[in-house]
Parts: C-alpha cells; sequence; structure tokens
C-alpha cells in the first residue's frame, strides 16, 4: 500500500473516532431552540433529549413545526437562536468540513415523499452515500450492499435496477430507508413514514421499523400522524404543542397527564380506536 | 486507540481459523475483503474479539461463510442478531439490469431512435388534429375563446422577446450588409447590398430569427409548464373537473405564438433593414433616405405577402410542438427537461423544413 494511500486511511480513522454514538446517553439534545419565520414562532425556547437507542414518536398539530424541527437538527435549516447537540457536536458550530461530514455519516434520513433521485435506479441511490463517503469500496462490494439493504427493507429482490417511477408508494418508501440505511447510521430520521400508505402496509412498515432498529441498535426519530404507528414502534412519545415539548414520555405517562391536546389527540375516536386495536394485537 | 478491522490467521484441520479483531464496521473495513479473498479455503471464523460490527460487517462475514463453508463462533447476540438478518438468500436479489450484447444493443437503440422520430411525427399530427377538432366543439357549442388566457401570454411571448429578437436581427442586418457589400464590391456593384439586405429581411431572415427565437423561448416554456402541469397530475385534476386541457392549456398558447409570429416577424424584418441601413449609411456613404427610397423599389409586395403567409403557420408549428412534448412528459422530472429540448429541436427543424418548402411553392407560383 502507497504511503498516500496509509495516509488517507489514518485520517478516516481518526475523523471516525472523532464520534462514537454508544458513549452517549443522549443522541440529541436540543436546549431553547427558537424558529422564526418573519413575525411567525415556530418554536419558542423549546427543549427535547433523545436517548440513544430509543424510538421516539415526535407528534403534534398540523403547522406545530415537527418537521421544522427535524430539519434543525439535521442542519438544513439554520435555528434562530438556541443550541442543538448531536452526540455531542453543535452543527452550527463545526466550521471543520471534516467533522461535519463525520456527524452527517451518523444519520440517515427518510424524506416524507421518499425523495429518492428520479434518474437513479434503486440500487444507484442506496449507493450514492456509500460512494460519497467511501469512494474506495469496490464496485462488487457496493453492490452486494446494495442487494442486502434492499432485502433488509423487504422489497422484492427485481426492485434494485427499477426507477423510482416504476415504484408503487410503498415501495418508494421502502427504497428511501433503504438509502437512509445506506451508511449503517446510528440515528435514523423519519419524516412521517407511513403517510399514505393503506393500513395494511403501514402496519408492516410499523414492524420493519420496529425490526430494524431492534436489529441494528438504532436511535430513531420519528415524526407521525399515524397514532397505530405510536402505539407499535414508539418507546417514548414527544408531543408539540404551543411552540414546545409539552410532554415526553411512554402512552401511558401522557395519558396521565391533563394537557387539553393530549387528551383529545389519544382519546379522540381515532385514538382510542389505536389503543383498543394495539390491545388486542397484543393479546394474541 | 481503535483499532481498525483487521484479522488474525492460524491454519487448522480444514483450513484457515480466522480471528477478527477492531471494529467489523464499513468506516473501518479498509482492504479486509480484498485480504480476505485471498486466502484459501476458511474453516472458522471467531467474532468474540470484535469491538462491534454492522450490517457490513455481518455481510462480510455472512458471504465468507457462503463461500468457504466457514463456521462462525463466539458472535456476540448484537452480532448474532445482525448475522440472522442477513442469513437468508440474496442472490436472487438483482442490482443492473440485464446487459445485452453492443451490436444488439446498437441496432435496437438505432431501431428505436427511428420509430421514436416517426412517431414523435405522426404524434405532432395527431395532436394538431386533436387541438382543431378541439377548436371546432368550442366554437360549435359557442363557447368563447379564452381570451384572457391568450392575451395573457402575449406579455410572455411577444412583449418580453422583442428586445432580444430586435438586437439580433439588427446585428444579422450589418453582418449580412457587410459580407455582401465585399463581395459586391468586386463587381463594382455594392449598391446592390441594398437588395440583399431589403429581400433577404423580409422574405426570409427576419421571420427565421424570429421562429428560432420563439422556439427558444416560448415553445420551450410551453412543454416546461405543461410538462411540471403533467407530473404534479394539475392536467388530470383539470379533465376530472370537466375542463378541456386542450381548451384551456393549448389553445391559448398555440393561438397566442399563432398571432404573435406575424407580428414579430415584421418586427424582426424591420429592425434587421434598419441594421443593414445603418451600415449602408456608414460604410457605403448611402443615406437613410436614398436607401428606404431604394427598398421601396426594390421589394415586392409578394415578399410581405410571403412573410405574412408563412408567419402564423411557423407559430403553429411551434406552439403545437411545444404543447405536444410538455402533454408527453411521464414520470420524473428529468424526462421534462427532455421534452423540453426535443420541443425546441423539434420545431426548429420543421420551421426550416417547412421554409424550404415555401421557397419552392412561393417561386413556382411566380412570386421572385
Amino acid at each position: 500500500m502507497s504511503d498516500a494511500i496509509d495516509e488517507q486511511v489514518a485520517e478516516e480513522l481518526a475523523a471516525a473516532d472523532a464520534v462514537r454514538p454508544e458513549e452517549f446517553e443522549h443522541a440529541i439534545c436540543i436546549r431553547g431552540l427558537v424558529n422564526q419565520f418573519g413575525d411567525t414562532i415556530i418554536h419558542d425556547h423549546l427543549d427535547l433529549d433523545v436517548r440513544s437507542g430509543e424510538i421516539l414518536g415526535v407528534v403534534g398539530g398540523s403547522g406545530t413545526g415537527k418537521s421544522v424541527l427535524m430539519r434543525s437538527i439535521i442542519g438544513l435549516q439554520t435555528p434562530t437562536s438556541g443550541e442543538i447537540e448531536v452526540y455531542g457536536k453543535t452543527l452550527d458550530t463545526i466550521s471543520d468540513e471534516e467533522e461535519s461530514r463525520d456527524l452527517r455519516r451518523r444519520w440517515g434520513v427518510m424524506f416524507q415523499g421518499g425523495a429518492l433521485f428520479s434518474t437513479l435506479s434503486v440500487a444507484e441511490n442506496i449507493q450514492v452515500p456509500l460512494r460519497e463517503f467511501y469512494p474506495r469500496t469496490d464496485q462488487k462490494l457496493l453492490d452486494e450492499i446494495a442487494a442486502y439493504k434492499v432485502a433488509m427493507v423487504g422489497l422484492p429482490p427485481d426492485a434494485g435496477p427499477k426507477y423510482p417511477a416504476e415504484l408503487s408508494g410503498g415501495m418508494v418508501k421502502r427504497a428511501g430507508l433503504a438509502r437512509s440505511l445506506a451508511l449503517d447510521p446510528a440515528l435514523l430520521f423519519l419524516d412521517e413514514p407511513t403517510a399514505g400508505l393503506d393500513p395494511i402496509g403501514a402496519a408492516k412498515f410499523d414492524e420493519l421499523i420496529r425490526e430494524l432498529a431492534d436489529t441494528m441498535g438504532l436511535t430513531v426519530f420519528l415524526i407521525t400522524h399515524d397514532l397505530d404507528s405510536l402505539y407499535a414502534t414508539c418507546d417514548r412519545v414527544a408531543v408539540l404543542a404551543e411552540k414546545k415539548v409539552i410532554a415526553v414520555g411512554t402512552i401511558p405517562e401522557l395519558l396521565a397527564t391533563e394537557h387539553p391536546w393530549i387528551q383529545d389527540y389519544f382519546n379522540g375516536p381515532r385514538g382510542r380506536a389505536a389503543a383498543s386495536g394495539n390491545q388486542t394485537a397484543k393479546r394474541r | 486507540m481503535v483499532a481498525r478491522a483487521d484479522f488474525e490467521q492460524s491454519e487448522g484441520a480444514g483450513g484457515t481459523d480466522i480471528r477478527f479483531t477492531g471494529r467489523l464496521t464499513l468506516a473501518r473495513l479498509g482492504d479486509l475483503p480484498t485480504r480476505l479473498d485471498a486466502l484459501g479455503p476458511i474453516a472458522t471464523l471467531d467474532l468474540s474479539a470484535l469491538e462491534r460490527i454492522d450490517t457490513v460487517g455481518a455481510w462480510i462475514v455472512t458471504r465468507t461463510v457462503k463461500e468457504h463453508g466457514a463456521k462462525v463462533t463466539g458472535a456476540s447476540p448484537e452480532a448474532q442478531r445482525l448475522l440472522d438478518a442477513l442469513a437468508s438468500d440474496k442472490s436472487e436479489y438483482r442490482v443492473h439490469r440485464d446487459r445485452r450484447p453492443p451490436l444488439t444493443r446498437m441496432l435496437e437503440q438505432v431501431g428505436t431512435a427511428s420509430v421514436g422520430v416517426w412517431n414523435e411525427l405522426l404524434g405532432i399530427i395527431g395532436f394538431f388534429g386533436a387541438m382543431i377538432m378541439a377548436l371546432g366543439t368550442q366554437l360549435r357549442a359557442r363557447r368563447r375563446l379564452r381570451w384572457h388566457a391568450i392575451v395573457t401570454r402575449f406579455q410572455t411571448v411577444g412583449l418580453d422577446a422583442l428586445p432580444i429578437i430586435g438586437l439580433m436581427t439588427f446585428l444579422i442586418g450589418i453582418v449580412v450588409a457587410q459580407q455582401g457589400a465585399v463581395q459586391l464590391r468586386q463587381f463594382g456593384l455594392e449598391v446592390f447590398t441594398v437588395n440583399l439586405v431589403g429581400r433577404a429581411s423580409i422574405r426570409e431572415l427576419g421571420l427565421l430569427m424570429t421562429a428560432i427565437m420563439v422556439a427558444g423561448r416560448s415553445g420551450s416554456a410551453f412543454a416546461a409548464q405543461i410538462g411540471t402541469m403533467k407530473l404534479t397530475e394539475e392536467i388530470d385534476a383539470m379533465r376530472t373537473i370537466g375542463v378541456s386541457p386542450m381548451e384551456a392549456i393549448v389553445l391559448p398558447r398555440v393561438a397566442a405564438a399563432t398571432i404573435l409570429m406575424p407580428l414579430l416577424g415584421f418586427y424582426a424584418s424591420i429592425c434587421a433593414i434598419i441594421g443593414g441601413g445603418v451600415f449602408c449609411w456608414i460604410g457605403l456613404d448611402i443615406p437613410p433616405v436614398t436607401y428606404v427610397q431604394l427598398l421601396r423599389d426594390i421589394i415586392p409586395m409578394t415578399d410581405f405577402w410571403a412573410m405574412l403567409i408563412k408567419a402564423p403557420v411557423f407559430g403553429i408549428l411551434i406552439g403545437v410542438t411545444g404543447c405536444y412534448e410538455g402533454m408527453q412528459v411521464r414520470q420524473n422530472a428529468e424526462e421534462v427537461g427532455k421534452r423540453t429540448t426535443s420541443a425546441v429541436v423539434a420545431a426548429i427543424f420543421l420551421v426550416i423544413v417547412l421554409d424550404a418548402m415555401f421557397a419552392v411553392f412561393f417561386s413556382s407560383i411566380g412570386w421572385n
């Protein structure tokens, strides 16, 4: 091996040491987050902790800034003020390109519409992050990785060479999930993963997320409107209302709170249906 | 210090025994797969010394197990979970499309392209027919034309194009006059430069340049707008509401292009003539008054009529091609770009072909 490559490897190793997800109790720490568009305040001194290894569901009415919160964490949206730490690092203060790349490597993001690159096949979509971060990986291994990721998210064997336009809505979501898992991230962001799926497809997707999180030891930040998803997958749920996180906890804990919105949400007709459905499922 | 993924090897009974060390993860992989592949038969894989393993590491293990029939020992519960998840057979999972031999592929491409051009032509003609029928239905049902939609296009197709078309044809007028003058001077007939500029501008150049510009500016815009509307299902929504996209989207655009082409063409011709005049005045000492008088003698009225007959036809052609290509958009955003390009290319090509046919036609009826 030549010296130049040795040096590159050493650099990569140093970068890989910079963040060690398993050492952190909290994957994400948000303190005093303020987001403001013009006169509209979306978040007003919002605090939230996401524990390592948990699936945290984030719920809230439309327009309460769930997606904005996610975009702030992953650095697509610069907050007006406040601090967001992901594995002890703040994206804002990272000036070093390498360091920010290293942080980005630790998370996978699945956007609401899948956001697959429409000119690339599913397999190529999965390989994009791999090529970006590990350009020296050989093609055979890349193909094998793409193939087993396709299998892991439950896509059919012939899905790899297909283009996003040839896939159904549910398959696009699974392909999006496969791409977000390409780098084996420790942290996974999912924006309404079950929106637009039929109940059977949604239930299967919930199962898949739970299963993958257990197998790969993922921390999951799950934005959802889907009460069934909350019951089926989440360890804890954070409720966004009044420009803050008004409560975080397991669903029984939330049900014990007096807040009217939470009561409406979980004890409304849909909430009750989801709860009873979940109990029947558990009894079975 | 965290070690990168590595392994120790020792020779056992059934082959090499491998003991992985460090972290068997994507970030630490390095050239481990290559080194592992280079080894002979492998008997056991010991995972007990691993600090961490991810799906890529688990895949490397699974792959080796499959290739060598090796046994895995010392897997931690986490590692075992990953291995179990990857254990099923992945060989039928495909990544690439099937490839055909180059010759077949080339022939296939030539064939597809030829059929594509033919279908495109048929498509445009069919689309034109459908548009005429839509116009017929609209008039028969005594629904008023959507003048508002048409007039809105006047701004973008016509008014906004004036500066660029004017400047372009003005410069072309100068260039034609200058080049012509150089040649004609050899015979001492510089004054005929006026003939050249005058007739060429009115009959061909002004209109042709305008057509090219309108195809590039507006034909492409039609295709892109309609293509995007197709993608966002706006066109489908329109149909379900009972609004005919032909009436609401296509006709106003084609009408605007058709009405504006003669105006823009005439304007362009005048700009070219002014450009030529400027050169004649400065380069050949022909004062503007003489220039205009000469033009009146030289340019027959038939040239003007020829231009006015051709212009709306070109307008229809550009509008129809743009709208047709836009309507053909399916699937993805890339398609919008592709269709926009082919709208411009097809429109310019067809305009020039038609122009040649017009030239033959006009000269055969004696409009020289």
